[in-house]
């Protein structure tokens, strides 16, 4: 019965008039992108299907760019303040006029006092090129984000194994029978775990999801764990106790590829107490079960010995492990010990050990595939302890969180988990101890380089960042005694030290892609104060601020000069293997971003900005013999600088003596070319033999070493005891000529432990746990990143605003119901916000969604926006000191073993109150240099 | 259900204009020549009217016509056909009276049945919506027809009509509501099923909205109207659509008293067609939380 | 055509896995993004940087609560959160396409999809009454009826390599939780899929006959049930003397 003829239907209308293949920005994940071109316009972008990182896939985020590159809050050309900071009044000026200004301020700080640069980028993915600028210019002062992000987990991955998750490693997604993520909501690594997921579900694997709050990844997970905040490395060391008490440890993984057997120093009075025996090469020694004699831990042939001991000039030297079964068979890690803290029941606890034991112990995986290691053994197999485990901010950024983080590898490798079918798996340029990490260097001098790179992994205190008077050397106060290990920098003391004077003053505060003045900063009505406060003269206390961004974020208004950025999709970019490229467990990838579009507003990439500031300043890596512009632009930098001989910033396509190479090699002019024609990507794979074990697997070390990640073979032990860590408490408790201040003392004995520990947070001995009571957290929603979803059309209607999510007890306890508004109060601050009920919930923890409110006047939103009126930040209640406690210092809110800003310690208490007309607090709105965006959009770009 | 007024006064007038129709067709008031002529005025101006409300309703009123072609299957369509079929028979009938003085009865009794037919149509788009289980129910057609009967026998000057049929109209409509209240427990569609989830029967509630933002559907679907404000208005409804009206006629007749009978009636027939909207319980508010599942 | 075809030749559709969906909208955007610049008029946003930013969106992801009953196994069931994408189901019955008056609603009789075309559409929005899931939303800039077409663009392009010819949602999900496929064919891997999870019709009683299917949950929380399989593991030491004792021994078996 046709009554009315189905129309005529072209199913295979065309799809755009070409491909562009470029790498994504809408978050830190790097997945490759196709962009769809029509007319020269974006009309549509997809998951490139080749990509290593995303095949194919994208998220809500990736799949919104076209609303992020022509968001109408883009600033359009260099700005000038005119107005008072803060106020948003800027007057459009030419980039040659903004280049002589940034010249002016800094050129005369190169030549004087290099320090007076601060020099700090946000979610920067060109750190290895903004470092070396900075290293160029000679400041002393440069870190990227890291240090308010998730340091935590990276340094205690480095120093316990040579790296840690996500760009450093991940789960064998295809062999893993059982996964343990903790604390994880969106952060890091959002595709591939979304992806890794389904390969779990598809082979029926089974998820443990570790987390106060049940959504998302935990959602979806087959056992929910929802602990209690800040307690993890209670929970892991109660799994570690009930592993070690029941023998399901790996003991041959642990003797061969672990210093678990290597021999400490057991004499209290020795200066060298909990140090390692060395031989006369400082190599750490251990006792060959062979031959009963000590060894050096690398000796072909050595068996290392776990259990025996050496005693030598009246001395007792005992192998890490018997350091661990005292530590950890200790029955203050018993379930029963640790249940109500950390909101577990016993038996849970319990279970979940038994089944972390019964896979990776009974279903054991054995690949015939022949590896030599590193003391010359043959072995024809490899064996894999099918556990694997993945954490991010949810456990590092707490002032426990180093050590938290050290307790999760701990556990992964007493399973014998890491590097073997099954387990997680390193991605090159990882694995990389310590050892072949640079340490940090500070020392600036007038009109040089630094003396070295910034940043880096101190291995006692001979490595902090100190002058000769024993003050800190950098304005952030990294690497000093209140933070020794702190690897990635503390951008977020910038600005409050800056403001102090203290350690110093600094001149120019220049900053990238950070949103300091709003939710990257703790405190932020008091950031806001610190930018604008002014001396006895009138003048700025900062005194000058540059700041460069592509979109007007709070941060503009708080800056005498922006330097416009392009969007992603305007500019080039690499994803480096000096930085942290995209490479996968088999594989070592970089990639590239170009101009898939050209700009059509006055704005520069910020690096080509950097290359021809460089140039004007004179910095040696920025001139060439004549002292001209040594590169064009960005591009130019990527094609042609060399780090060494051979090794540049991107891998593929370099070129040999016989033509094109990869790895190492000259130089290549079309080196770009050859990027975007495979699709903005390289991959080299690793050997099929060499793709687990990697430490100790001499196929790998000899494929990287050939492929240009290291100059020689680099084998190592995973390190369950940290020695570096044990060198800085040795200070503390008295011995070398570097020594701590006498009020830092206890705190480096109890925190910088060799051996993972657990503390509370440090907020709970600081804030009132009775006054305090409940936990606050924030996560990431999966459809934004940080403050730049706000301005994407499609994103802000997904997440426009968000309440405070309550469990069920506050939720009745309080008497809220839909629709209600609570004040939240912590040591600092208070808001007032509207909240919702979640049942599936810590019961002692609320949370809300990261970032989304926003500063009227920001983000080229009106100042009416619901991010403005009901979306709120928790950063108003968290300081970044703790409170007094009479002992008449304030203490850093941070881990104090590498400085990370301990977001998730915080407490508050709630209260009910009517609803106010908007969240509280409400500041000033500022102005938009760049208007508002229009009333409508009906976005197509073909016909 | 969005109570758009354009809806309501689309559904209030043409249903006593068609209404009024019905009763010209049978020749109550028999009239002839310009009261005639005043009479269909009156009646063409609100079935009429109606109808371009509804018309100013759609999103694109220029292709209006295409809405005759699927009579087969959309009541919507056979609206437009029995609306268009209606007035142009009892225009005819109508000019019959007007210019020639002439009574064509078969064509009074055709306009009149395609006047109820009309209406029935138009009750019968609601009445099919499986989604909206308050109108799910011969009485939303039953009411709808005695609405229009008991309101076209007012303006047609038809006292006795009247005053059988408004009763029966608040019988009716009292009936729908207090069945109304109940439609959608009954109706066995719950947030359990929508979802399938809290199988063994485990308590499923809405958390998080797809979006923070709003959209079409919850602003044309998810209306929530207080249960005081409701029962007001259906009191307001009651008392001005039914209970002013009947006494007045029993008043002894005037026409004062019958112009205000009938601006009575039609303020409660438009609060009571609000409420006809603003009450009805979408299914699709269940996913959005927004229903006592 | 307005009246519903008897039958369709195959029953294209999608079966959406509510174990796997970890809710990150990826599929909502990706299906904005196509739909703007592709099948009929852009889907428009008003008020996109204003005070009430809204918009046309063909499939919405919600979330819901669910506290399982408490049973003797498990006295104090943890609640549990389930992410629920949303888009038009391509019913075999649907109600939408038999209310619309101008025949602009129909259901094509080669794959089953249920299409709008909007050069008929009067938006009078009678569809979306009809249609329970929620599926079908009136652009608020063009006036017409805009829903999922299941990209039928794309799933017959001969312009994608043969790999891209699914939905975009589809094709970006990264949790592998949105499968398409012809749910006619028993032998599809959709229709094997519904078979071995239990899929499930949204609103059964509301006899539309969905062809997209709904894979439930599997059971969670199995560690907190007390009789769980695992067992609690065998102690070798009770104290730090009692373990270095077991591992000399446990070495010498290595």
């Amino acid at each position: 019965m046709t009554h009315h003829r189905q129309p005529e239907l072209d199913t295979s209308p065309p799809v755009s008039d070409e491909i562009r293949r470029t790498t994504c920005y809408m978050c830190a994940c790097r997945c490759g992108i196709n962009v769809h071109m029509k007319d020269g316009k974006v009309a549509y972008i997809e998951g490139n299907r080749d990509h290593p990182v995303n095949r194919g896939v994208l998220c809500a985020k990736g799949s919104a760019g076209i609303m992020q590159h022509n968001a109408p809050s883009r600033l359009r050309a260099p700005l000038k303040r005119v107005g008072p900071r803060g106020s948003g009044e800027f007057e459009e000026i030419t980039w040659d006029e903004a280049l002589d200004i940034a010249t002016d301020w800094l050129a005369p700080l190169r030549e004087t006092a290099p320090e007076k640069l601060a020099f700090f980028t946000g979610r920067d993915q060109s750190q290895s090129f903004t470092s070396y600028w900075a290293q160029n210019f000679g400041t002393p002062n440069y870190a990227a984000h890291g240090g308010f992000c998730s340091v935590n987990m990276a340094a205690a991955g480095i120093y316990t194994m040579g790296g840690a998750f996500w760009e450093f490693g991940s789960p064998d997604w295809e062999r893993t029978k059982l996964f343990m993520l903790f604390g994880v909501a969106e952060d890091h690594d959002s595709n591939p775990i979304k992806m890794g997921l389904a390969r779990l579900k598809e082979r029926g694997a089974r998820v443990i999801g570790v987390n106060p709050i049940r959504s998302g990844y935990n959602a979806v997970a087959d056992d929910w764990v929802g602990i209690t905040p800040g307690t993890d490395g209670l929970f892991i060391l109660s799994l570690v106790h009930e592993l070690m008490k029941a023998g399901k440890i790996d003991l041959d993984y642990l003797a061969r590829y672990t210093n678990a057997p290597v021999l400490v120093n057991g004499d209290a009075k020795s200066p060298e107490h909990g140090l390692f025996l060395r031989d006369d090469d400082g190599k750490p020694l251990v006792i060959d079960r062979a031959t009963g004699k000590l060894a050096a831990f690398d000796k072909p042939g050595v068996r290392p010995d776990l259990h025996a001991t050496h005693r030598a000039a009246g001395i007792t030297h005992r192998p890490v492990m018997h350091l661990l079964a005292e530590r950890y068979l200790d029955p203050k890690y018993a379930p029963e010990a640790v249940a109500e803290r950390c909101g577990i029941c016993a038996d849970k606890i319990r279970r979940i050990a038994g089944e972390l034991a019964r896979v990776a112990f009974d279903e054991a995986i054995t690949l015939d595939i022949e590896w030599t290691d590193f003391r010359g053994e043959l072995h024809q197999t490899m064996t894999g302890r099918p556990v694997s485990f993945h954490a991010m901010r949810g456990i590092s950024a707490h002032s426990n969180g180093f050590q938290t983080c050290r307790a999760l590898h701990l556990l992964q490798i007493l399973l014998g988990s890491v590097e073997v079918p099954g387990g997680m798996r390193f991605k090159p340029p990882y694995p990389k101890p310590v050892s072949i990490h640079p340490a940090p260097h500070c020392k600036a001098t007038p009109g040089q380089p630094l003396d070295g790179p910034h940043l880096g992994y101190p291995r006692g205190p001979d490595d902090l960042a100190l002058l000769e008077d024993g003050s800190p050397a950098r304005i952030d106060k990294a690497f000093t005694w209140d933070n020794p290990m702190s690897a990635h920098g503390m951008m977020h003391m910038v600005i409050s030290n800056a403001h102090a004077g203290d350690p110093y003053r600094i001149d120019t505060l220049f900053m990238y892609m950070a949103n300091m003045a709003w939710n990257s900063s703790m405190n932020t009505r008091g950031t806001l104060e610190m930018l604008t406060d002014t001396d006895e003269n009138g003048d700025y206390v900062i005194p000058r601020i540059i700041y460069s961004d592509s979109y007007s974020s709070e941060m503009v208004a708080y800056a005498d000069l922006i330097l416009p950025d392009t969007t992603y999709l305007e500019r080039h970019d690499c994803i480096s293997l000096l930085d942290r490229p995209i490479s996968e467990a088999d594989a070592a990838a970089d990639a590239i971003r170009w101009p898939v579009v050209e700009p059509d507003r006055d704005v520069r990439c910020f690096q080509s900005v950097l290359c021809e500031l460089g140039a004007r300043l004179k910095l040696p890596g920025f001139t060439d013999g004549e002292g001209g512009q040594k590169y064009a632009d960005y591009a130019d930098y990527i094609t042609n600088h060399e780090r060494k001989p051979g090794i540049g910033p991107l891998a593929g396509w370099r070129m040999g003596e016989n033509g094109l190479t990869h790895g190492r090699g000259a130089p290549n002019e079309a080196q770009l070319d050859a990027y975007i024609k495979n699709g903005g990507f390289f991959s080299a794979h690793i050997p099929e033999a060499a793709q687990y074990m990697k430490p100790w697997n001499m196929g790998y070390q000899e494929w990287a070493v050939g492929i240009g990640l290291f100059d020689a073979p680099q084998p190592y032990i995973f390190e369950l005891y940290v020695e570096p860590m044990r060198r800085f408490q040795l200070a503390a408790e008295g011995h070398g000529e570097r020594q701590p201040p006498d009020r830092l003392r206890e705190q480096i004995k109890t925190t910088l432990d060799p051996l993972p520990i657990w503390y509370p947070a440090l907020e709970d001995g600081h804030a009132d746990p009775e006054e305090y009571p409940v936990h606050a957290l924030t996560q990431r929603p999966m459809a934004m990143y940080h403050s730049w979803g706000s301005q994407n059309a499609w994103l802000r209607q997904i997440h426009g605003h968000n309440p405070l999510y309550l469990p069920t007890k506050l939720w009745t306890a309080h008497g809220f119901a839909d629709g209600d508004w609570a004040r939240v109060t912590s040591h600092h601050g208070e808001i007032t916000v509207p909240v919702a009920h979640m049942a599936a919930l810590n019961e002692n923890t609320v949370w809300t969604w990261n970032a989304i409110g926003k500063r009227k006047g920001a983000w080229a939103l009106e100042s009416d926006a619901p991010e403005a009126t009901k979306g709120f930040l928790l950063n108003h209640l968290i300081h970044e000191l703790l409170p007094e406690r009479g002992d008449g210092m304030r203490w850093a809110n941070s881990d104090p073993v590498t400085g990370q800003a301990a977001w998730f310690d915080l407490r508050v208490k709630i209260e009910k109150v009517a609803a106010p007309e908007e969240a509280q607090p409400v500041l000033p709105a500022i102005e938009s240099p760049v208007g508002t965006g229009p009333d409508e959009l009906t976005w197509k770009v073909g016909e | 259900m969005n109570p758009a007024p354009s809806v309501i006064v689309f559904t209030t007038l043409s249903g006593l204009g068609f209404g009024l129709l019905f009763w010209l067709g049978l020749g109550l008031p028999s009239v002839t020549g310009w009261s005639a002529f005043a009479f269909f005025t009156i009646a063409y101006l609100l079935a009429v009217g109606g109808l371009i409300a509804s018309v100013f309703h759609l999103g694109h009123p220029e292709r209006a016509l295409k809405a005759f072609t699927q009579w087969r299957s959309s009541w919507l369509s056979r609206e437009g056909w029995t609306s268009v079929a209606t007035l142009l028979v009892m225009a005819l009938y109508g000019a019959g009276l007007v210019f020639f003085d002439a009574r064509w009865w078969p064509l009074g009794w055709l306009g009149a049945a395609l006047a109820l037919g009309t209406v029935y149509t138009t009750s019968m788009i609601y009445t099919q919506m499986r989604t909206v289980p308050r109108w799910r129910t011969p009485l939303t057609p039953a009411l709808y027809l005695a609405l229009a009967l008991a309101g076209g026998a007012l303006l047609a000057g038809q006292v006795v009509w009247a005053l059988i049929l408004l009763p029966v109209a608040a019988v009716l409509q009292a009936l729908w509501w207090v069945r109304g209240d109940g439609a959608l427990a009954a109706s066995g569609t719950t947030l359990a099923s929508a979802t399938g989830l809290g199988p063994g029967g485990g308590a499923v509630r809405a958390f998080e909205p797809p979006h923070t933002g709003t959209n079409y559907l919850l602003r044309e679907f998810v209306y929530v109207v207080g249960r005081k404000h409701a029962l007001k208005l259906r009191m307001i409804a009651l008392a001005l659509g039914y209970a002013l009206p009947v006494l007045l006629l029993l008043l002894p007749f005037s026409h004062v008293a019958a112009a205000i009978a009938v601006v009575s009636h039609l303020a409660g027939i438009a609060a009571s067609r609000w409420l006809f909207f603003a009450e009805a319980e979408h299914v699709v508010g269940l996913y959005y939380g927004k229903r006592a599942a | 055509m307005t009246t519903l075809p008897a039958q369709t030749d195959r029953k294209l559709g999608l079966v959406i896995d509510l174990d796997t969906c970890v809710g990150c909208h990826a599929c909502v955007v990706a299906c904005k993004g196509w739909n703007t610049e592709n099948y009929g008029a852009p889907l428009s946003d008003q008020d996109p940087y204003g005070d009430d930013p809204r918009g046309t969106f063909l499939n919405r992801v919600h979330s819901y609560e669910v506290q399982p009953l408490a049973t003797s196994d498990m006295p104090h069931p943890a609640a549990q959160l389930v992410h629920f994408p949303k888009s038009c189901l391509h019913c075999e019955d649907a109600p939408c396409v038999t209310v619309c008056p101008t025949g602009a609603s129909y259901k094509r009789v080669e794959d089953g999809i249920v299409l709008v075309n909007e050069a008929d559409c009067i938006g009078c929005g009678l569809c979306a009454w009809a249609c329970p899931y929620g599926a079908r939303e009136m652009d608020e800039a063009e006036g017409v009826m805009k829903k999922c077409t299941l990209c039928v663009d794309r799933i017959y392009n001969d312009n994608l390599p043969e790999v891209d010819r699914t939905p975009a949602c589809v094709r970006t999900c990264p949790a592998g939780a949105r499968h398409f496929g012809d749910l006619g064919d028993p032998d599809s891997d959709v229709s094997r899929l519904v078979a071995e999870r239990g899929g499930m019709d949204l609103m059964p009683e509301q006899g539309t006959k969905p062809v997209n299917q709904y894979l439930p949950p599997r059971m969670r929380d199995e560690m907190d049930q007390v009789d769980v399989l695992a067992p609690f593991l065998d102690p070798v030491a009770e104290d730090a003397g009692g373990f270095i004792g077991w591992l000399d021994k446990a070495l010498e078996r290595i």
